[in-house]
């Protein structure tokens, strides 16, 4: 055998043809993009989201206009604003929204996918920061254009009639960007708390919890307590952020803002801290 | 190349790896030998970082693997086997592996081809076989072309076309200079494909030694004969050095002190006609055995009956 031959025998892994390959921020951003896009779950559950708030913003500024027409409009329907009547199916699509957001990182503990992740980016942080990055942002930009079409058909509707309202009337817009943000704010709180529970079930309950149990619960405390505590849960701060009208009761929009902000990073905290210091 | 210094893992009261001290070297295929629940998979999963030692320490060619800036190309690994989400393709789920380090998809490609799932790359990963899946977990441990190739129970699973498969893959890795870290609970197994043994036993390190020592050790040059005239192979075989023992009525022998070979021309010399001539495996399974006869966690009514259940 010549000394030709022999150098080719050298352990291919040890030349420096080998290429350079590295973990970045931006190769776990496309990753996590891939992944998200490549779960039939989430096209449903995203179109699920986008259906509850335009169809049932629908439905509500229908009731109105018939009971308006008919003059049978109950009590709680009566003061409506159009704003209102069109954002109705926010409370159901945070539910859609705010479960795929669990989905997206429980869903990985409870396949195992979590051991492939992870060795691929063993210093962790980065894949909760993509994860909540990503998925915070298709929710916003799905959940504000679903907020804008809810309001634009709804407005069709309701034309002619007391609640009838405009994109240029005031706190409109504010209304809709502030719906689109909430949204887009429980969609990161559900990827926080599925990492932080690992568990898909336990992931929703609490983000049911935090959102539409507690604020009902709180009603039976005394009212003075009501009064302190009421308007800093979750779901209250979240709602003064797209509501047009705001009384003692309720925060400002920007208040609300702050304090819903403060809430989604005290559950992103709360589950990086479990990420990095928890065996997977 | 790995190596542990008095890696240690407690769960509450249980110790599951007990300050294992050893180094696998590259180029060499080396088996992690152990019955279930000697600490084999959490020592892996410690290599990774997946698990945080409670004391001692691991690292990866010098380094933590976290601390490697492509860690997919120092380590590959397969741990257990379903750690893909059954709604991706196998495609998919390769393909999000590779984009965090920047691998081409050319060579997402090549590992599908290299793990014969090309025509079940674009299928739910939640439908394959279990042998598709350690196919799979093989073709993600190799996506970064890494240093150490590190695969838990590698053959659970497999076919005997794809335990062929494994062999092979493990040998020329190991060939072309990387460190190959392979565990099994499976003594023949691994005398088939491990140069270098890790032995470990409820977490302790009971031998760090070459299969060819272990025979040794254990007294082996064992060969089991069958034929048709036991009483008279007795005879023609009996020496100094030779021990022979078998049960009366059986036409199995163990015969130490003699090769196969020489067993073999013995037999044709007196015209005994002989069944079966295997040499080694035995008596390396039983070298095992007796290493780790203290240390299996659950024994069974016989020892050749020994529980299956996840390796831990």
């Amino acid at each position: 055998m010549s000394t030709l031959t022999a150098g080719t025998e050298t352990p291919r892994n040890a030349g420096p043809a080998r290429p350079a390959y590295r973990v970045s921020t931006r190769g776990v951003l496309r990753s996590e993009w891939a992944k998200l896009w490549s779960l039939r779950s989430t096209w449903i559950t995203l179109a699920l989201g986008l259906l509850f708030l335009v169809a049932f913003g629908l439905i509500a500024a229908t009731r109105y206009r018939s009971g308006y027409a008919s003059g049978t409009l109950d009590r709680d329907f009566a003061s409506s604003t159009g704003l209102e009547l069109s954002l109705f199916g926010t409370n159901f699509a945070q539910l859609a929204l705010g479960v795929l957001g669990v989905l997206i990182t429980a869903g990985e503990y409870s396949t195992g996918m979590i051991r492939s992740t992870l060795a691929a980016v063993p210093r962790r942080l980065p894949v909760l920061w993509a994860k909540a990055a990503l998925y915070g942002t298709v929710v916003l930009v799905v959940g504000t254009a679903g907020a804008f079409a809810a309001f634009q058909i709804g407005s069709g509707i309701l034309s002619g009639t007391p609640a009838a309202m405009s994109l240029t009337h005031a706190g409109v817009l504010r209304g809709l960007f502030g719906a689109g943000l909430y949204l887009g704010l429980v969609g990161v709180i559900g990827a926080a708390l599925g990492m932080l529970l690992r568990s898909v079930a336990g992931g929703i309950s609490v983000l049911v919890a935090a959102l539409m149990l507690i604020p009902g619960l709180v009603t039976l405390l005394p009212s003075s307590w009501q009064g302190d505590i009421g308007p800093y849960l979750p779901g209250n701060a979240g709602q003064a952020m797209y509501a047009l009208t705001h009384d003692a009761t309720t925060l400002s929009p920007g208040a609300g803002l702050g304090v819903f902000l403060g809430w989604t990073a005290l559950a992103l905290a709360g589950a990086a801290y479990r990420l990095v210091r928890t065996d997977v | 190349m790995i190596e542990a210094q008095q890696l240690t893992k407690r769960y509450g009261e249980k110790t599951a790896v007990d300050h294992l001290d050893f180094v696998v070297r590259p180029g060499t295929v080396t088996g992690f030998l152990g019955p279930n629940g000697a600490g084999k998979s959490t020592t892996m999963r410690m290599i990774v970082g997946l698990d945080a030692p409670t004391a001692g320490s691991v690292t990866v060619d010098g380094r933590p693997y976290a601390r490697h800036r492509a860690p997919l190309q120092e380590v590959g690994a397969l741990l257990e086997a379903k750690s893909i989400h059954p709604g991706r393709s196998a495609y998919q789920h390769l393909r999000a592996l590779a984009l965090t380090h920047g691998i081409p998809r050319r060579r997402v490609d090549e590992v599908i081809d290299l793990a014969g799932l090309g025509s079940v790359a674009r299928k739910r990963a939640g439908a394959f076989s279990l042998g598709m899946g350690q196919r799979l977990g093989i073709a993600a441990a190799l996506l970064g072309d890494p240093r150490t190739v590190m695969l838990d129970e590698p053959v659970n699973g497999l076919d005997p076309e794809g335990v062929l498969w494994i062999r092979t893959l493990l040998t020329s890795l190991a060939e072309e200079g990387r460190t190959v870290f392979v565990s099994s609970h499976l003594m023949s197994e691994m005398a088939l494909v491990a140069d270098h043994l890790i032995v470990v036993g409820r977490g302790r390190l009971l031998a760090d030694t070459t299969v060819a020592d272990l025979v040794r050790r254990a007294g082996g040059d064992t060969v089991t004969v069958r034929t048709q005239d036991p009483a008279r192979l007795r005879e023609a075989l009996a020496g100094p050095g030779v021990d022979i023992t078998g049960q009366v009525g059986s036409e199995e022998l163990q015969v130490t002190g003699l090769t196969a070979r020489e067993i073999g021309l013995a037999a044709a010399d007196h015209g005994i006609a002989l069944f079966e001539l295997t040499p080694r495996t035995v008596s390396l399974e039983q070298a095992f055995m007796d290493l780790t006869r203290d240390a299996v966690e659950y024994h069974a009514t016989t020892t050749a009956d020994r529980t299956p259940g996840r390796a831990a």
